[in-house]
């Protein structure tokens, strides 16, 4: 009686789990197996996919320097958007913790306000701003005789940037917020009664505890912008392809979906690899001041 | 001459006033008591003298020059915060040292100076420790060390042993004073704990509601409180209502069938405080029925109910026969031995 029940409690969690892991399962985990198998599948112009298992996809990835230069381009414009976040992120979360009840319940909306708008509609705004030589921007620093021709924003890297970090922004935000609330309230008077001046106490006491903040921000923002689509498909369109958009090229146009699939598979496994590596790294820097 | 000086200081948050009308002059090396209730101000008037914050009015002088006009950063206080403010991020050792960073002090001098300091609040040894690594009371010591270790004119300490329990509570007042014996820094202890501030101080500051209620050394506040809030504040006591009789020569103040030569300088209704311990059984004296006797060891707890109200009572255990639960009893007590205060709205 007792041990049938003992091993219904036992079976209780799995039970109550199933349907969460089925769907984990069904909706991810064999798509995934499936794209990885399909990079391993042979494609021709007239014969279409072939169930084979060849290497010739990744071949041509590791050999044709094109694909090289969109895997640079990706982890530059990542890291770019990653350290431009944190540069203004860090220090924005850091006044906003400064100011006092209403101001900072405002905005903080405001920060986190563009989380609620999609990012396709964001995206767009930037291109209305400074898109070619109709961008409300360019248009205004023309007539004024600031500029002579328009500041090129659309196709460029620099471009793609600033809009993955204006989205990106409130993660960066957000993760220095939580690292912010840990923070003793009283530790910035108790350097100021040891005779510190506003930038020690920025640079010696802040900055050190709120660096893991930083750091998982940094994490989540490099992985977010090395594979978003959204804002490099609108502004780098297909002249200026990441790896995200050339899977989604190879996908949809070319109809070479081995390819596209190496190439997602490939984006995949280095973000992990990239991610776990740098994770592990900054749980080792800070393990025996933050346990 | 006073050391440090607060004069009428007040502070208003919005409309509310939660200091007001404080003065108190400290002499160097003293060490004095902020005592009260949770609220009254006690943290607000420690944070004036440090710094961050800046009285309504008033002023804060030290050593005859005004305080409030030199930057937190340069009035050279020591500070003990109730949750210690510790840099996580150094070691014991780096914590303590910050203070001397700041002052430019060479490193071989720094680092002796660290090592006696950790030394004398019994933390040598642990100069590499993370204060997450320490347990409470070591991240106290810690603190304090950081605290001292910059040789403050005054040191504050903001309910530094609230967060300790009971046993490590005590070891650390003990170790306190004898610290703050020996370096004779003057000090100002925020508490709410009477125990704490009457073992530790030479004079105690009872607050209530932003408000001086009595400064006096532990032994006045408590045996002549300056109000009924202090001698309920302070430890338990009985508040009998009485009057003063003029109709007889001479006048007599009188509390139920107790009565004794009035003081001078009182006349109509009054309140009588007496000390649970200060009252005995005799055969004249308030008319009380025993409701319970309580045995603590050392001593006896009775719950009387007296013609004036509920007593308490405390008889040492000194092996004589104490009276049983419901036998009648009377209570009496030395007039030395009781506070009067004029009753208002009787
Ligand atoms: N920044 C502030 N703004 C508004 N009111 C405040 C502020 N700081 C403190 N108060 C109010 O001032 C009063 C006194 O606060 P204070 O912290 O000095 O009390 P305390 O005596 O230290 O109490 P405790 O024993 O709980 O620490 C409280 O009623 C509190 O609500
Ligand atoms: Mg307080």
């Amino acid at each position: 009686m007792s041990a049938a029940a003992e091993e219904r409690s036992a079976r209780a969690p799995w039970a109550l789990t199933a349907p969460a892991l089925m769907l984990f399962v069904g909706v991810l985990l064999i798509p995934l197996a499936m794209t990885v198998m399909l990079s391993f599948h042979d494609w021709g112009q007239y014969k279409g996919i072939e169930p084979v298992f060849i290497l010739k996809n990744w071949h041509e990835i590791a050999t044709d320097p094109y694909y090289a230069e969109m895997f640079w381009r990706t982890f530059r414009i990542a890291i770019l958007t990653t350290l431009l976040t944190a540069l203004l992120g860090a220090p924005e979360a850091y006044i906003l913790n400064r100011m006092s009840g209403r101001w900072k319940s405002f905005f903080l909306l405001v920060i986190l306000g563009p989380l609620l708008i999609s990012v396709v509609a964001r995206t767009l705004g930037w291109a209305l701003l400074f898109g070619g030589n109709n961008g409300l921007v360019n248009k205004l620093l023309i007539s004024l005789g600031a500029i002579r021709s328009p500041i090129p924003f659309m196709f460029t890297e620099t471009g793609m940037v600033i809009a993955l970090a204006h989205v990106m922004m409130p993660f960066m935000v957000l993760s220095v917020w939580a690292a912010l609330q840990r923070l003793d309230p009283q530790i910035e008077n108790a350097a100021m009664s040891l005779g510190a001046g506003p930038v020690t106490i920025i640079r010696r006491i802040i900055m050190p505890q709120i660096m893991p903040g930083v750091l998982s921000g940094a994490i989540i923002v490099f992985s977010l912008s090395a594979s978003a689509f959204a804002t490099p498909a609108i502004i780098g369109g297909r002249r200026l392809k990441v790896a995200a958009t050339l899977a989604y090229d190879e996908f949809l146009n070319t109809l070479n979906w081995p390819l596209g699939a190496a190439v997602a598979t490939l984006l995949l496994v280095a973000l992990v690899l990239i991610v776990v590596g740098s994770n592990a790294l900054i749980e080792r820097r800070y393990a025996e001041v933050f346990r | 001459m006073a050391y440090l000086e607060l004069d009428r200081v007040a502070k208003q948050f919005g409309a509310q006033t939660v200091v007001d009308d404080f003065s108190l002059s400290v002499g160097k090396g003293e060490f004095i008591s902020f005592l009260g209730p949770s609220g009254c101000g006690k943290t607000t008037t420690l944070q004036m003298i440090a710094g961050f914050l800046d009285p309504t009015r008033g002023a804060i002088r030290l050593e005859g020059k005004d305080l409030t006009a030199i930057h937190p950063a340069k009035r050279g206080l020591g500070i003990v915060f109730q949750s210690y403010a510790l840099f996580p991020h150094m070691t014991a050792a780096e914590n303590v040292a910050f203070g001397l960073e700041m002052r430019n002090v060479p490193r071989a001098e720094r680092a002796e100076r660290v090592r006696a300091a950790l030394a004398m609040v019994g933390l040598a040894g642990y100069e590499d420790r993370h204060p997450r690594r320490m347990s409470g009371g070591q991240q106290q010591r810690v603190a304090l060390a950081r605290a001292l270790v910059i040789k403050p004119s005054v040191l504050l300490l903001d309910e530094p042993l609230s967060n300790l329990d009971a046993k490590l509570r005590e070891e650390m007042q003990i170790e306190l004073r004898q610290i703050q014996r020996t370096i004779g820094t003057t000090t100002i202890l925020v508490t709410h704990d009477q125990n704490e501030a009457m073992s530790l101080s030479d004079r105690i500051v009872v607050m209530s509601q932003g408000k001086i209620e009595q400064i006096g050394t532990p032994q006045e506040t408590y045996e002549k409180p300056a109000s009924a809030f202090v001698s309920q504040f302070l430890g338990k006591t009985n508040d009998f209502a009485g009057t003063i009789d003029r109709t007889v020569s001479p006048t007599q103040l009188v509390a139920g069938s107790w009565r004794a030569p009035a003081p001078a300088g009182l006349g109509g209704p009054v309140t009588v405080s007496v000390r649970p311990e200060r009252i005995g059984f005799g055969d004249t004296g308030l008319s009380a029925k025993i409701i319970t006797r309580i045995f603590q060891g050392n001593h006896w707890l009775f719950q009387c109910d007296s013609e004036c109200g509920p007593a308490i009572v405390i008889r040492q255990n000194d092996g004589i026969a104490q009276p049983a639960e419901g036998d009648a009893v009377r209570l009496t007590w030395r007039p030395e031995d009781m506070s009067v205060r004029a009753r208002t709205g009787a």
